[in-house]
């Protein structure tokens, strides 16, 4: 398999440091049932970079997020940005941060606060971004402009409740929220798994339309290593707390060093390859197939 | 938001258990409208029957109408039990009198009995037996000697004036009737009097409007305690979690009846009024409230809606509000409901004890249950003194539990 085999997002030129996460770890618990869910992880993101974190269930991608997102503490380690720790005490920083860095989550049903109608999600983040005061008019152009970014249409969606919406328009709602705050982190955790592929297809390219046009970094977190490959420019391989192979992503999937790399790579279906019809899995010719009048034995 | 309300309103459960609830609160607001005085009025006496009074010195300055209608065999059959029938046949047959009482059946000839018995009865006749025996026969004698005559009542007022003291004002003749609402003084008692001689139907509707007081006061202090405890200790986790848990805990493994007790002990009694009541069974009614939301709380924290809203840099307090208590508010309307049945209950067996509102402006349920307790009602045969209260207490319970249940079928996904 060559690198010219596939279509791939252009690559960019890649300088500033932005974002560094050194020693990281995260227990949960104390004494002997204490529990590593992340264990001593050091990463750097560049401005515009796409990284992708891949690792199986259980394996510390969400909590590492959530420790960059700042939804729960590090227990040891820090972050830092722009090569200073991040301040992240009082609420005012807090808000500061979170103007930086935001997410999109896996379940969109789950993003959303049923009880409230939808364009409070979007009023949030005018309210965020400082622009609470506002008139209401110039609110409404944001909010229309940040729709048509996702194909939506704001007058549609006004005075509706999200169980009202589908999955793939929720999703794409979140990048209109991420479109109105312009970050310039963006963790996307798992952003395409609940979706229909027609609806993945077209989140990507949001996404990636994000990264070219506010030059935003892009954290994605996934257990899809095809899909890691086919985005991103660094790769990460975490296993169990720990970051077993990291480097651009022709190296780590043209490259891999570690075994488990390889077995995840190895676990990829691939739909290139002929079938093998001499395979032991596959029924012969001569085998008879059971049928309804027949009966099974 | 609106959806829920409306299959809420088609639950059979919740739509029978608030109809009764209406009804009972509709009999609180309009009964007394029409009823005088206070309901604490002490009008009659000691536990009076249910029914119709009307004043006898009333009946007779009343109109009369002379009616043909067979009287004798009716103040007969009112007057004289058929045990009484039996014990003057008894009295024939041990008189040995030259009588024909034989083939009298008592049920039967009941006037023949009396009229053979009062023309033959005789105090000197000595029968065999007790004195206390004796007398027996004497004092029914007495009883029924004026009811065979039909000669009516003569009325008469005192007068000093007159020769005998007395002169004549009316005469009752015995087929004379008056009707009923010519009387001017007269008062229905739906359910009789109580101890004390109050009317006790009034006295039923104001104790359940006072009741439902107690349990509203009661059920909205231990679900405000028990949210407020549940959604901080879930929310905020760490330390303050810890504490708050370990005294919901104490609360719970401690029989909150026992401290209620205490509680209302240590209250002196004239300062224990429905109110005081209703706060002391409310501040100890609270931990389960807080458990279960807390728990509740404990996994909306994590969902993703909750991470959104703090990635918009929204503050503890707003969260709470806007995107947990929302989730959380139809389990604590479920439990607000079974609160309030709780507390009317806890009022009722506190004042059993004797630890109720101590208020003789007020009725509750518990204290009239009491009151009929203490002057013996069951052993006098009033059963008009407990039995409608207890009855009404079965039925706001039931009304609740019945809404609970209703609520519960429309909230709960695993029973929808």
């Amino acid at each position: 398999m060559a690198e010219t085999d596939r279509v791939k997002v252009k690559r960019r030129e890649l300088t500033e440091t932005f974002l560094e996460g050194k020693n990281m770890s995260k227990v949960y618990g104390m004494g002997r049932r204490a529990n590593r869910a992340v264990d001593n992880v050091n990463f750097k993101f560049r401005r515009g970079e796409i990284v992708s974190i891949v690792g199986e269930s259980g394996s510390g991608k969400t909590t590492l997020a959530k420790m960059i997102l700042g939804l729960t503490s590090i227990t040891e380690g820090q972050l830092e940005l722009y090569g200073q720790p991040r301040a992240f005490g009082t609420t005012a920083e807090k808000r500061e941060y979170w103007k930086n860095i935001q997410a999109i989550f896996q379940d969109p049903f789950s993003t959303y606060n049923v009880f409230s109608k939808i364009d409070k999600v979007l009023l949030n983040c005018i309210e965020l971004r400082g622009q609470k005061d506002l008139p209401y008019a110039q609110k409404v152009e944001i909010m229309t402009e940040a729709c048509s970014f996702v194909n939506l249409r704001f007058a549609e969606l006004t005075n509706k409740y999200p169980f009202e919406l589908s999955g793939g328009q929720m999703q794409r709602l979140m990048i209109a929220r991420i479109y109105i705050l312009k970050p310039k982190l963006l963790i996307a955790d798992e952003p395409t798994s609940m979706v229909d592929a027609c609806s993945r297809a077209t989140i990507l390219d949001m996404l990636l339309k994000l990264r070219d046009e506010e030059d935003m970094t892009i954290v994605f977190i996934t257990h899809d290593i095809g899909l890691a490959y086919y985005v991103s420019d660094t790769i990460y391989i975490m296993k169990s707390g720990q970051f077993v192979e990291q480097g651009t992503s022709d190296e780590v999937i043209l490259h891999p060093k570690s075994d488990y790399t390889k077995r995840l790579l190895s676990d990829v279906p691939s739909i290139y390859e002929p079938w093998d019809l001499t395979s032991d899995d596959l029924l012969s010719e001569e085998d008879e197939f059971p049928t309804a009048a027949g009966g099974a034995p | 938001m609106k959806h829920r309300l409306r299959t809420t309103f088609q639950n059979t459960n919740f739509v029978v258990g608030f109809s009764i609830l209406v009804l009972l609160l509709l009999l609180t607001f309009v009964t007394p409208l029409f009823m005088q005085g206070s309901p604490l009025d002490m009008v009659g006496t000691l536990f009076n029957k249910p029914g119709n009074y009307v004043n006898r010195m009333g009946v007779i300055d009343a109109p009369k109408y002379p009616m043909s209608i067979e009287v004798a065999s009716i103040r007969l059959g009112a007057a004289v039990s058929n045990d009484e029938a039996k014990q003057m046949l008894e009295w024939l047959e041990k008189s040995e009198l030259d009588v024909e009482w034989k083939g009298l059946d008592p049920e039967k000839d009941r006037a023949a009995i009396v009229e053979l018995f009062l023309a033959n009865y005789d105090d000197s006749i000595r029968l065999p037996g007790t004195s206390a025996y004796r007398k027996g026969f004497t004092r029914l004698y007495n009883k029924v000697q004026n009811l065979l005559s039909a000669d009516g009542y003569v009325v008469h007022v005192a007068d000093p004036d007159s020769e005998s003291g007395y002169r004549e004002v009316g005469k009752i003749e015995s087929r004379d009737f008056t009707n009923v609402k010519d009387v001017p003084a007269r008062r229905f008692f739906l359910l009789g009097t109580d101890n004390f001689g109050r009317d006790v139907f009034h006295e039923l509707i104001s104790a359940i409007g006072n009741s439902l007081m107690v349990g509203l006061i009661a059920g909205s202090i231990a679900t405000t305690i028990g949210l407020l405890i549940g959604l901080t200790s879930g929310y905020v986790g760490g330390w303050l979690d810890n504490f708050l848990t370990f005294v919901t805990n104490m609360f719970t493994v401690i029989p909150s009846f026992v401290i209620l007790i205490l509680l209302s002990y240590s209250i002196s009694s004239s300062s224990r009024s429905i109110v005081v009541v209703a706060f002391v069974i409310g501040l100890t009614a609270w931990p389960w409230t807080a458990r279960s939301v807390r728990s509740q709380t404990l996994t909306l924290k994590n969902r993703d809606h909750v991470n959104i809203s703090r990635l918009s840099g929204f503050g503890t307090v707003r969260i709470i509000v806007t995107d947990i208590l929302p989730y959380v508010l139809s389990y604590v309307v479920m439990a607000y409901i079974l609160q309030i049945s709780s507390a009317i209950l806890a009022e009722a067996q506190l004042s059993m004890l004797g630890l109720g509102p101590s208020t003789t402006t007020h009725a509750t349920l518990g204290l009239m249950l009491s009151w009929s307790m203490q002057f013996q009602a069951p052993l006098s045969g009033a059963w008009w003194a407990f039995i409608p209260v207890v009855l009404s207490i079965a039925l706001i319970s039931f009304s609740m539990n019945l809404m609970n249940t209703g609520l519960d079928q429309v909230f709960n996904p695993t029973l929808r």
